[in-house]
């Protein structure tokens, strides 16, 4: 008896210091590459400066994991999270408001990457890239390029689901990227997109993590993919690949954000670190490892000038560029995804 | 065991010891049998708290219907008990308007938002637009303001999904699993055939999964066969690598599959080398890929149970029905086949079973049309935290399932089943 009584008095400590064990701060992001490049340039220097000790963890994004992190007292302090889950948490009252006091005035950042939540981490874009080795006289120029497999034959990727796919359906048809959600919310808009897809459905495979279209080019699956900007050029520079990226085309960028989970117990190191996270000159390092671009405006002038034309926001990218309608897909994700889906199973 | 009586006091007469004997027996037994309960009870909790309760909880989650009660409960009380097409009389939507303005402050609107974009996609917007703009008094009454902010308030189709939205369960997501959805006087309707989705995908689900599983048939029997047939020194190595699969990591192994099937990859290159095929076929991202993938991954769960079935019959059967003329077709048809009948059953159940629920494999090797079901719970749990959607699919699953093993067990015989 005694030994049962001794265990189990031993197992209440552990599960108490457990607790009552403060834990440290807890700083999510999205893994791979672009996290080691973020460890590397912001997490251990932050550590050493502040003497704060910082933890890592990694997700996937997904409104219902956040949720699931915030309930009680959070396990996770600060995020990067992606424009829906942003706009969807703060309305749901799951993160902190920011001190923008702190973080030096919200004149500070791009519109886009101001909120009462959130503040932008980066600017990231879904675009078209192609092997430059399979084209040497000149690959797709234009998303109607993508959509014409007499011009270009091969079997080419996007995205799996409604998302982007739509709004290059769209720009395929000759909708500048500026007036694209206008399309898509015009009567009849959806449908001509979907068409749109439909006509080379036969052609189109479709990917699923960040890490599939660089692969599905060097392997020759297909002969051009929509694909996250930063893993193309990674590909490049690393793999000593020569893949190209189609500016001109159109593309859909957006914005990541930090945020904090409500009722945080480290809401004040969590500021302070976004506080470090985003400031210009701790942003600027970042494109010299991988192609993403600052949110602070006095950040995008400090990139040096041999990595600024690949950001999606710079100057001679930009025009071609749509922000992605957050409003819209939080609207229309689910009926879409579910019509996609349908449309995709159909033979 | 105890004495039947306690020995100081004397018989009364035979009859009474006899039922004190078997009294005391039964007593025992019982003792044992509570015994033998008690030592299984850390089990049945363990079974209780992770495996019964989450499925119940699970199950009624995909009727789950609180949102609008739990942030609106006035409304929703009034909404419930009323009766009618169109907009609610004054009181009610006065009573509706003053909580969703409350519940705005509250910063909880959203969950009521998100519960009605489930009904119609826009909704979400008109509930937080409204809510947003929404003022203090109301000026020629509290329907025409609403009205004035957005003409859908004047609608029926709003008012109809706000009292389905305060009904306390819903069935919304059980009928949409199964295609299906309720129009504005509430009579069930198949969706339109853009949206109808979901029986198209359970069906793709058992059929992918029966594949996969006479695949693995086909290529375990044999295999286990002669790992049954072999003599130990050289079985045990060979068994080792069927296992061999089951340390390496799920995803390092579909990746390797990828770089053997794809376009330009292994197989490929060398089908058009030796000019079986003259130009590169799709072998991945479509239902071969997953085909493929999902046999190699599941095979050590055919061949295991068949293993150890077949290792436990005799060699001597098959060779006295060999001597007693049978040929070699017939004494494995007649003799092998029907003893090793249980490992079939077992491999076959498992396989199927755990390729029921299959997710990271399709969705890495697949096309769209080939995702299975649990693709789509990941989908509404993770990316749109619609619990409701995700619990009823998954229910769904839950039941096609046990009916299938249902018949299963009718047809094979349960006492049939055996994994070693």
């Amino acid at each position: 008896m005694t030994f049962t009584r001794s265990l189990a008095a031993a197992s209440l400590a552990l599960v108490l210091a457990g607790v009552a064990q403060a834990r440290d701060l807890t700083i999510t992001s999205w893994g791979g590459a672009y996290q080691a490049a973020q460890r590397q340039l912001y997490f251990e220097p932050f550590q050493k400066e502040t003497g704060i000790k910082l933890v890592e963890d990694t997700w996937d994004g997904g409104i219902g994991v956040l949720r699931a992190k915030a309930q009680g007292t959070p396990v996770w302090d600060v995020v990067q999270v992606e424009t829906d889950e942003l706009i969807l948490g703060c309305e749901e009252g799951i993160l902190e408001p920011l001190d923008w006091q702190m973080l030096g005035g919200k004149d500070k950042f791009l519109p886009a990457a101001v909120h009462e939540c959130g503040v932008g981490a980066i600017v990231w874009a879904t675009v078209l890239a192609y092997d430059g080795n399979k084209f040497p006289d000149g690959g797709p120029a234009s998303w109607a390029d993508f959509f014409d497999t007499r011009k270009f034959p091969g079997k080419r990727a996007l995205r799996r689901g409604p998302r982007q796919a739509l709004e290059f359906a769209t720009m395929a048809q000759g909708v500048p990227p500026s007036k694209v959600y206008e399309a898509l919310r015009a009567p009849g808009g959806i449908d001509k997109a979907f068409a749109k897809l439909d006509s080379i459905k036969k052609d189109l495979i479709f990917w699923e993590a960040g890490a599939q279209p660089p692969q599905l080019l060097a392997s020759g699956e297909v002969v051009m993919t929509s694909a996250y900007n930063g893993r193309i050029i990674a590909a490049n520079r690393q793999d000593k690949r020569n893949f190209k990226i189609a500016w001109q085309a159109g593309f859909v960028y957006q914005i990541d954000s930090w945020v904090i989970l409500k009722n945080s117990p480290k809401k004040a190191e969590a500021m302070k670190l976004v506080h470090y996270l985003t400031r210009p000159e701790n942003q600027a390092k970042l494109p010299a490892l991988i192609p993403y671009g600052p949110t602070h405006v006095d950040g995008a002038k400090l990139v040096p000038a041999e990595y600024a034309e690949e950001i999606p926001s710079s100057p001679r990218n930009l025009p071609y560029g749509v922000f992605f309608d957050a409003a819209f897909w939080v609207e229309h994700v689910e009926k879409l995804t579910e019509r996609f889906n349908a449309w995709a199973a159909q033979k | 065991m105890r004495a039947p009586r306690p020995p100081n006091r004397p018989p009364r007469c035979l009859a009474t010891a006899a039922v004190d004997l078997r009294r005391a027996l039964e007593r025992a037994e019982r003792r044992r049998a509570l015994g033998g309960f008690a030592l299984a009870l850390p089990l049945v909790a363990f079974l209780f708290v992770f495996f019964l309760l989450p499925i119940v909880g699970m199950l009624a989650k995909s009727v789950d219907n609180h949102e609008l009660a739990s942030v609106m409960p006035k409304s929703a009380e009034l909404l419930r008990t009323w009766r009618g097409v169109g907009p609610p009389p004054e009181e009610i939507v006065a009573v509706f308007a003053r909580e969703l303005k409350e519940a705005y402050l509250r910063r909880e609107v959203a969950v009521v938002a998100q519960r009605l974009n489930r009904e119609q996609a826009g909704w979400r917007n008109l509930i937080l637009g409204t809510a947003r703009r929404l003022p203090d008094t109301a000026e020629g009454g509290w329907l025409a303001t609403l009205v004035r902010l957005d003409p859908a308030w004047g609608e029926p189709a709003i008012w109809a999904g706000l009292r389905r939205a305060a009904q306390p369960w819903t069935d919304i997501f059980l009928l949409a699993a199964v295609d299906l959805a309720r129009d504005e006087r509430d009579a069930i309707r198949p969706v339109p055939p853009e949206q109808a989705i979901y029986l198209d995908i359970l069906a793709r689900t058992f059929w992918i999964s029966a594949l996969v599983t006479l695949l693995c048939l086909v290529l375990g029997y044999p295999l286990a066969y002669l790992l049954a047939s072999l003599p130990e020194r050289w079985a045990n190595p060979l068994l080792i690598v069927v296992l061999l699969p089951f340390w390496t990591s799920l995803l390092v192994r579909i990746a390797a599959w990828i770089v053997l099937l794809q376009r330009e990859g292994v197989i490929n290159d060398f089908l058009v080398r030796i000019g079986v095929l003259e130009e590169p076929v799709a072998l991945v991202f479509n239902r071969t890929g997953v085909l493929v993938a999902m046999t190699h991954v599941l095979l050590p769960f055919m061949v295991l149970p068949l293993y150890s079935v077949m290792r436990g019959i005799p060699l001597s059967l098959t060779r006295a029905a060999l001597s007693l003329g049978a040929t070699p077709w017939v004494a494995f048809r007649r003799v092998y086949l029907p003893l090793s009948m249980p490992g079939v059953a077992a491999g076959s159940l498992l396989v199927f079973i755990l390729a029921l629920g299959y997710y990271i494999t399709p969705a890495l090797v697949g096309g769209a049309a080939d995702q299975m079901i649990s693709y789509f719970v990941a989908f509404f749990t993770l990316h749109t935290a619609n619990w409701g959607m995700a619990a009823a699919l998954a229910s769904l699953l839950l039941v096609v399932t046990l009916l299938l093993y249902w018949l299963y067990a009718r047809l094979v015989g349960i006492e049939r089943l055996r994994l070693g």
